[in-house]
């Protein structure tokens, strides 16, 4: 395997829409911004790997025959990957395999996503369970997280109190993202007070519906090495883990996995974890963007993450123990999926975020001495589970 | 008023109709549910019970290979109260639950009937995992899964 490195990111602003341009002309500008950062033209790019989850959101079918041109990607390899929430992880992880295989050199990864298209986002997701048993029960992305949260709770003895701190965080932390979507702050009283929509969700713990795109570049180390890369972020840990859509399996005795817990997300930090060498999370791990779309999301994965035990998220959450500035981890600097899902490329951004505080380039989101970030994503039925680990320095 | 250019949009919708193919084995548990049963797919070599019923076991790779007769009586492992109206899905308020039945190892979900929604809170607390519900079949059964439904046991 072959050392990879990223050399580029870029990101949109994300915002409910964009009115002055299309969404192949949104692609593009994410793919530009990130090879001027890696100071490359269309031409050095070997393959392009495009990051598109379900396109029934905008609206044309298998959109990524559209963006080919857009971004760069005529006469070349080209594939789109699609595993849901989790696309823009996996999109990723297949961009990092091109390099680290040794197959391309120079890979761009790239996409965009535009949910608020249609009214009808959550039929659409209504649509990806099966016709048979389980589509007639209006399961979408959200009634599925909501009964997550509600094992959470019951296990943990979480509350929704703490559940809305979570969102308290993260638009506070966002608010010093300019690429973020929702920026207000609120308060724990404006949360709980929200309409109830699910529960326990009320309706600020649920990310909007956001339109923007993401680009990276990753490049082997033959090619960094002697280029005037000064601090690239090296990919050291790349891992995916998958479960049956059917929810039903990963709960109670029977089950081998538990949905309220994230297992997939354990199982693919542990071998995320053994490539990148990171035996103790909490020194070794400085910052983690999540993906969160739900204000339950965040303690399980960091207690997946090894930030912390089973149940024990929460308590360390109300003392501050995941804000920029503490000993734990800094949890989503960018205020992370709460406040932010493209779907289509979310995963991407929650990877670009974690790439940039190695590289140096946060901004207001940096935190000090990043050694090692890690980035995740879920996908699917809660199914689709994506770790990825970013570092200043390659074995 | 006209509008800017840059800021025109043109609508769409798609109308897309499919029959979708239902096998052998959604066919045996539609034909179940007609019958007021509920049957589950049984893995000898797991020695787990399958709902919905399966065609293969996960955990052992092998084909099930046998039918069991749910209890029509179980446990609750997850639910949640919908109060907000989604495009195309049921009007608001109802309730969902995964429930793992006697007698099989995995839990199915359908709507939770005959609740008081009224208090969103109190009813989301009685829908906690752990409580017992009961199937309750429809009584004109068409062979869909839409045959039954569940009804927290009192």
């Amino acid at each position: 395997m072959k050392d990879v490195a990223v050399i580029g990111t870029a990101q949109t602003p994300f915002k409910t829409h964009y009115a002055d341009k299309n969404y192949v002309e949104l692609c593009q500008d994410a793919a530009v911004a990130a090879l001027a950062q890696a100071r490359l033209s269309p031409d050095d790019i070997d393959a392009v790997v495009f990051s598109m989850a379900p396109t029934e959101f905008m609206g044309v079918n298998d959109a990524d025959r559209w963006a080919v041109d857009s971004v760069f990607a005529a006469g070349k390899p080209f594939m789109r990957v699609h595993t849901g929430g989790a696309t823009g992880g996996s999109a990723l992880q297949a961009g990092y395999a091109h390099v680290a295989s040794g197959m391309y050199q120079t890979v761009l990864v790239v996409g965009a996503d535009r949910v608020s298209e249609t009214p009808d986002a959550q039929h659409v997701l209504n649509l990806i369970w099966d016709r048979f048993y389980e589509h007639d029960f209006a399961l979408n992305t959200i009634t599925m997280a909501a009964m997550g949260a509600q094992r959470y709770m019951q296990r943990y003895q979480v509350t929704e109190e703490q559940f809305a701190k979570v969102v308290v965080d993260a638009r506070r932390k966002a608010a010093r993202n300019p690429y973020a979507h929702l920026r207000k702050l609120v308060t724990v009283e404006d949360v709980l007070n929200s309409p109830p929509v699910s529960s326990p969700y009320k309706l600020f713990e649920i990310c909007p519906r956001s339109s923007g795109a993401a680009a990276m570049v990753l490049s082997s180390a033959e090619a960094v090495k002697g280029s005037g890369y000064t601090n690239p972020a090296w990919i050291t840990g790349a891992s995916s883990i998958t479960h049956t859509v059917f929810l039903g399996d990963r709960m109670g005795y029977w089950a081998s996995t538990e949905l309220a817990d994230h297992d997939g997300c354990f199982l693919a930090a542990q071998e995320a974890y053994r490539q990148a060498r990171i035996t103790d999370p909490v020194r070794q791990v400085q910052v983690a963007e999540v993906y969160d779309p739900f204000s339950s999301f965040l303690f399980q994965q960091l207690e997946s993450l090894g930030f912390c035990g089973r149940g024990e998220a929460a308590a360390i959450s109300d003392d501050g123990g995941f804000d920029l500035d503490c000993d734990i981890v800094a949890a989503n600097p960018s205020g992370g999926t709460l406040c932010t899902n493209p779907i289509g490329v979310t995963g991407l951004v929650r990877a670009i975020d974690a790439a940039n505080q190695i590289m140096g380039q946060a901004g207001d989101m940096q935190v000090r001495g990043v050694k090692n970030a890690i980035a995740t994503a879920i996908g699917g039925s809660e199914q689709f589970f994506t770790c990825t680990v970013f570092s200043n320095d390659h074995h | 008023m006209t509008i800017a250019s840059d800021e025109m949009t043109i609508p769409g919708e798609w109308h897309v109709r499919y029959n979708y193919s239902v096998g052998k084995v959604a066919g045996e548990f539609f034909d179940g549910l007609r019958d007021g049963k509920i049957l589950a797919t049984f893995c000898s070599k797991s020695g787990l019970a399958y709902l919905p019923p399966r065609a293969y076991c996960e955990r052992s790779f092998q084909a099930c290979d046998g039918w069991v007769e749910a209890g029509l009586e179980g446990t609750i492992e997850a639910g949640t109260i919908v109060s907000a109206s989604f495009e195309n899905l049921p009007p608001p308020p109802y309730a969902i639950a995964y429930v793992r039945l006697d007698g099989v190892s995995t839990a199915m979900l359908n709507f939770v009937r005959a609740l008081d929604l009224s208090d969103l809170k109190s009813a989301a607390a009685q829908l906690q995992p752990g409580r017992r519900a009961r199937v309750v079949f429809a009584e004109k059964r068409i062979g869909r899964v839409t045959d039954f439904h569940y009804e927290l046991v009192r």
